[in-house]
């Protein structure tokens, strides 16, 4: 018989097994329906999911198992629960497993609706599919069906109960994987219900992968389903959140000139299959009735291109000198544009001052070969993890969910220990009950991983960033002390050093250089008790608080700041500034913005929307967003990678490359950006290998079954125009082209024969959770050079008077574009001020009462005070949302401090959105 | 202050003193016996609905809180299992068995006479507030069925004609 050796991976055991006759290897100890699948046949199934492992809940994967060749009557066994043995002899096609897997569809689907023609599941649903696969045709129940009431889930999920077939995946990933409290399974038998314990918000931060992750259409995506297209009907490229610092890939689809809904798309080192929440909801901004449309002069008249065109080319080349800041949410080719426009010396980074000096230390350590910036993969393997300072739920919390997933370990470890396989998930969760792998917080107040925490120090961020210190020393005595320390230390230091892969978190967005510098310590220090010879380097985890933060960085001088670039306007050493894709009033004093721009000669500004900044220029130029452009991202971990374009700009919107490079093609401004930058070298290797796509075939961006091509314009005009051209991919705004295969180039929105749903990435997977055969995982950026092996001196303490100021930061409301989106500000709370009950006592303050603050400098702000049980005393975090704030007036540096006043509160938004477990009640600060 | 934030406050409003003393002592010493308060929690609502007769959303609230554990998995937990009421019920409770050997035995008869007699079907509480009758699928008293249970004690051999009694004396009882 022919052996099928069909995965590349070799470094497990392979053993041979016989399905329906034929021979093929498989990955020992794993289980017969993952093996199945990565062998690409069709085996129905639902509660299995490929990061959550078997349960052997719903009996859909049933095989027929023989004992050997003799055997001819086999024994039924569900596919999910068996562990590969060598020599296993199954059939997935003898006709009494098929017979028996059609008869729990049938069962399954007996309260089943039949409404998948008004159902946003439809064409994309896991049911569909394993009922056709199934053969299972027709209804012989004829009784009364159970029905639910639905309930209101919040501004992100429709809930349609009646078509729950009682898998329990949803609740395996909310509660299990994503640590989510307010979604349960209830009732019994076929009255099982999934829902809250009452109407309300889904508390989760990726409640949106429930719309994936339910194989019909019980949760689904509530702002799609408002304006909602068929997959089929969308077009679709492959594309990179641009949220956050993470970079997780996804699967923008368009219809009808708007971006309609964000599915995740599988990478396998990064998102793996699940996304944050303000990545999937938070593209709204896209289809703002208020997108800049046309260029405007500073009296907002309009210009045409041209006249557009020339004048930034008057302004970038007036005498006087013209200075350009650059975006940490554009891509490289803008900033790079840019920078070739005004020139290296005259460009700005386009982030707050703390972030920039951040930013230095995070790419000298991504530089340094003792520590490696871990992937979201990676930090999932962590067995002890320490978090310094970033809240990293709210900052980056795809990363967040990995770090849930890290504490599991332990469970899997006493797995091994018990022998059983780690697929089985219920058993292995089971053994281990509450042992976790150690995870310890240093935050000013509670987190959203507090749940799964070991130990939280919880302080004022100058007591947090000398304990820290402390606990590099206790691991090293090399390593400066921080004196004194809290008692978990010792216990922290132990977990560190015993582990086999420790992890280090810090991150950028709190501005927090000290916590950075003692995250390098205490890095540094592993590393130095580890041993240098041969050991690997210590994960170190610095988290960049942009979609393209760290590309910025890489093109910007190290003296060339935010601060630098106002300070040379004000003084008159620069005449003019161009400003991409940046509200300079989010990222700097605004007496220092009021200033520079007053002192400019001509102000240029480049966006999307209209804000603070471009409300001040004397030339706003539309750009486009990120799903009508190409682009490339570098993300936190230094790894370039590529967002194809989505859907065409329908106004006079440009991409930013395109105003200030003159760069007629994207392929151009990309390579010319590695070219010239040393730092970005391999850019390049970004871009498809178009080597299998002969004689100018490109990959289409909309299905075989995309409907409407020739009628959905009728309304204007009968006549078909001409498919528009795409010169700059390798994709094509049509139908026709190479369709995404198992093999194919490039790979947007996964589809095979017979899977219609999402389902269908595993047939672009040699192997379960393995890379794709497209293998486009971006491109890591940044080499290693020699390690400093210094350890950063502790810092000398700042003393003062009031309150230590920190930014609160939400995941809802603190990114710039998401938080234009209707839907994230369904989410949205008013500015407020996090307080402990024993500061708030002191100040007079009342929860959901007005706070004024005034820091140093007179500069005031006033929001709502919002008393923490958990907030550490002597510390205030100020959540800035949508109000003008002037946060960077207040937080001057590190160490800031402020006074507060009872005020009258802000008009506007409440406190109502906000999740937090530690909010004060009554008795907490009465 | 906007509406918003009027609501979040109110729903924070503390709701210490809903618990009373004894149940808390109840509930403490169940915690003794166990090692995860997860456990606890099916209990507590025993508890609760001894004192009380059945378990409100404010006492699946209050339980929840006072154990420290998600709302949502207390109501899981609360829904599963039929006999915690979720509902208020009677004074006094029929678990009414509709199993096999008492169906072999005619309890659809019986059942019959006793919707006639309280004028109620399963799930219901009869005018007067007396009864509520519920299905069970099985007494464990098989040989003597039809058999039924009202409040803690089992009644055996029933006939359309001993009900009335049965009924009358638990009308009567005082507690």
């Amino acid at each position: 018989m022919p052996v099928q050796a069909l995965s590349t991976m070799t470094d497990k055991a392979k053993v041979e097994i016989s399905i329906d006759g034929v021979t093929y290897e498989v990955n020992a100890g794993s289980n017969l329906l993952q093996e199945c699948l990565s062998l690409g046949l069709d085996l129905p199934y639902f509660c299995w999911h490929p990061c959550m492992g078997s349960v052997g809940a719903c009996r859909q994967c049933a095989v027929k198992q023989y004992r050997d060749e003799e055997d001819s009557a086999g024994i039924m066994t569900m596919a999910c629960m068996t562990p590969v043995q060598p020599g296993a002899r199954i059939s997935i096609e003898d006709q009494q497993a098929k017979a028996f897997r059609a008869g729990v569809i049938e069962s399954l689907m007996i309260s089943h609706p039949h409404d998948c023609p008004v159902c946003e599941e439809g064409g994309e649903c896991h049911l569909q599919d394993m009922t056709l696969m199934s053969g299972h045709n027709y209804r012989r129940y004829d009784k009364k069906k159970v029905t639910h009431r639905n309930q209101y889930l919040g501004p992100f999920i429709n809930h349609e109960m009646n078509r729950c077939i009682t898998c329990y995946r949803c609740v395996r990933f909310y509660n299990e994987y994503a640590g989510g409290e307010d979604l349960s399974a209830q009732a019994a038998h076929h009255f099982t219900y999934f829902g809250r314990h009452r109407e309300g918000t889904l508390e989760s931060e990726f409640s949106g992968n429930l719309v994936e992750v339910c194989p019909t259409g019980v949760f689904t995506d509530k702002v799609f389903s408002e304006n909602y297209t068929r997959k089929w009907d969308l077009q679709t490229a492959p594309s990179i959140c641009a949220g956050c610092g993470v970079g997780c890939n996804i699967a923008p689809g368009e219809r009808y000139g708007e971006l309609r809904r964000v599915v995740n798309r599988y990478h396998s080192e990064l998102n793996g299959y699940f996304i944050c929440d303000r990545g999937r909801f938070g593209t709204g901004y896209v289809n703002d009735a208020e997108r800049l449309k046309t260029p405007l002069d500073g009296a907002d008249k309009e210009l045409d291109a041209a006249a557009a065109q020339r004048q930034l080319c008057e302004i970038a080349g007036s005498d006087g000198g013209t200075i350009g800041i650059g975006s940490p949410r554009a891509g490289n080719e803008a900033n790079f544009a840019l920078r070739k426009l005004v020139g290296e010396e005259n460009f700005h980074a386009g982030y707050s001052d703390a972030e920039h000096a951040c930013m230095q230390l995070i790419a000298e350590a991504a530089s340094d070969p003792r520590f490696h910036n871990p992937s979201i993969r990676e930090i999932e393997q962590a067995d002890a993890v320490l978090v310094l300072g970033e809240d990293v739920t709210n900052t980056a919390p795809r990363v967040a969910l990995a770090l849930r997933q890290s504490v599991h370990n332990k469970a899997l470890e006493l797995a091994d220990g018990a022998n059983i396989p780690r697929w089985q998930d219920a058993a292995v969760r089971e053994l281990a009950q509450q042992e976790r792998s150690p995870l310890s917080i240093f935050a000013c107040g509670a987190t959203r991983l507090d749940d799964v925490a070991s130990d939280r120090v919880i302080d004022t961020p100058s007591a947090l960033a000398r304990n820290a210190f402390e606990l590099a020393h206790r691991i090293d005595s090399d390593a400066p002390s921080g004196g004194g320390g809290v008692d978990a230390l010792a216990r922290i230091a132990d977990q560190l050093l015993a582990a086999r892969r420790p992890l280090i978190v810090a991150g950028a967005s709190g501005g927090d250089i000290d916590l950075i510098k003692a995250a390098v310590n205490v890095a540094g220090a592993l590393r130095k008790r580890r041993g240098n010879g041969g050991a690997s380097p210590v994960d170190l985890c610095l988290l960049t608080a942009e979609v393209n933060s760290m590309g910025l960085h890489l093109m910007t001088r190290p003296e060339n700041s935010l601060g630098a670039a106002l300070r040379k306007l004000s003084s008159g050493e620069a005449a003019n500034v161009i400003v991409l894709e940046n509200d300079l009033y989010r990222r700097a004093p605004h007496a220092g913005v009021d200033a520079a721009l007053a002192a400019a000669g001509q102000t240029a500004a480049l966006d999307l929307l209209p804000n603070r900044t471009t409300a001040k220029a004397d030339l706003v130029l539309p750009v486009t967003a990120f799903s009508e452009q190409q682009t490339s991202y570098v993300n936190y971990e230094g790894r370039a990678q590529l967002a194809y374009q989505v859907h065409r700009s329908h106004s006079a919107a440009r991409p930013a490359w395109q105003w200030t490079g003159g760069f007629e093609h994207f392929r151009r401004a990309l390579l010319d950006c590695a070219d010239s930058i040393p730092a970005f070298a391999k850019l390049g290797d970004v871009l498809p290998d178009t080597s299998n796509l002969p004689n100018g075939i490109k990959v289409p961006r909309q299905s075989e079954r995309y409907s409407g091509r020739t009628a959905m314009k009728a309304n204007l005009n009968v006549h078909e125009p001409k498919q528009t051209q795409d010169p700059e991919s390798a994709l094509a705004f049509s139908m026709e082209g190479v369709p995404p295969r198992r093999d194919a180039t490039i790979l947007a929105s996964s589809w095979a024969p017979q899977w219609n749903s999402n389902q269908s990435i595993s047939k672009f997977q040699d192997e379960i959770n393995g890379p794709l055969r497209q293998g486009h995982g971006g491109t890591l950026l940044l080499e290693k050079r020699s390690e400093s092996g210094e350890y950063h001196p502790l810092p000398a303490k700042v003393d003062g008077a009031g309150l230590e100021l920190l930014p609160a930061l939400q995941i809802f409301g603190s990114e710039e574009l998401s938080s234009r989106s209707e839907a994230i500000r369904a989410r949205m709370t008013g500015a407020y001020v996090a307080i402990s009950p024993a500061d708030a006592q002191r100040h007079g303050l009342q929860q959901g009462q007005g706070v004024t603050l005034s820091g140093a400098g007179g500069v005031t702000a006033t929001a709502l005070t919002c008393i923490r049980t958990q907030m550490s005393a002597g510390a205030v975090a100020l959540y800035v949302g949508d109000a003008e704030i002037d946060f960077h007036g207040l937080f001057h540096g590190l160490g800031a401090r402020v006074e507060l006043a009872p005020a009258e509160a802000p008009e506007g938004r409440g406190l109502g959105e906000l999740i937090v477990s530690d909010l004060a009640r009554g008795r907490d600060y009465v | 202050m906007s509406t918003k934030t009027e609501q979040l406050i109110a729903s924070t409003a503390v709701s210490t003193d809903y618990l009373l003393d004894a149940e808390i002592a109840e509930i403490e010493h169940e915690r003794t016996l166990y090692p995860d308060t997860r456990a606890v929690g099916l209990e507590a609502l025993k508890i609760v609905q001894k004192h009380r007769g059945w378990v409100s959303d404010e006492s699946l609230l209050a339980v929840a809180e006072y154990l420290g554990l998600p709302a949502a998995e207390l109501e899981g937990v609360a829904t599963f299992f039929n006999l915690i009421y979720r509902r208020p019920v009677g004074r006094n409770v029929i678990l009414y068995c509709k199993s096999v050997s008492c169906w072999i035995m005619g309890c659809d008869q019986v059942k019959e006479k006793i919707s006639g007699e309280l004028g109620i079907d399963y799930g219901e509480t009869s005018a007067d507030g007396e009864f509520t009758l519920i299905p069970v699928p099985c007494l464990g008293d098989c040989d003597r069925a039809p058999v039924m249970m009202v409040g803690p004690d089992l009644h055996r051999n029933l006939d359309r004609k001993n009900l009335g009694e049965i009924f009358a004396n638990y009308r009567d009882r005082q507690d």
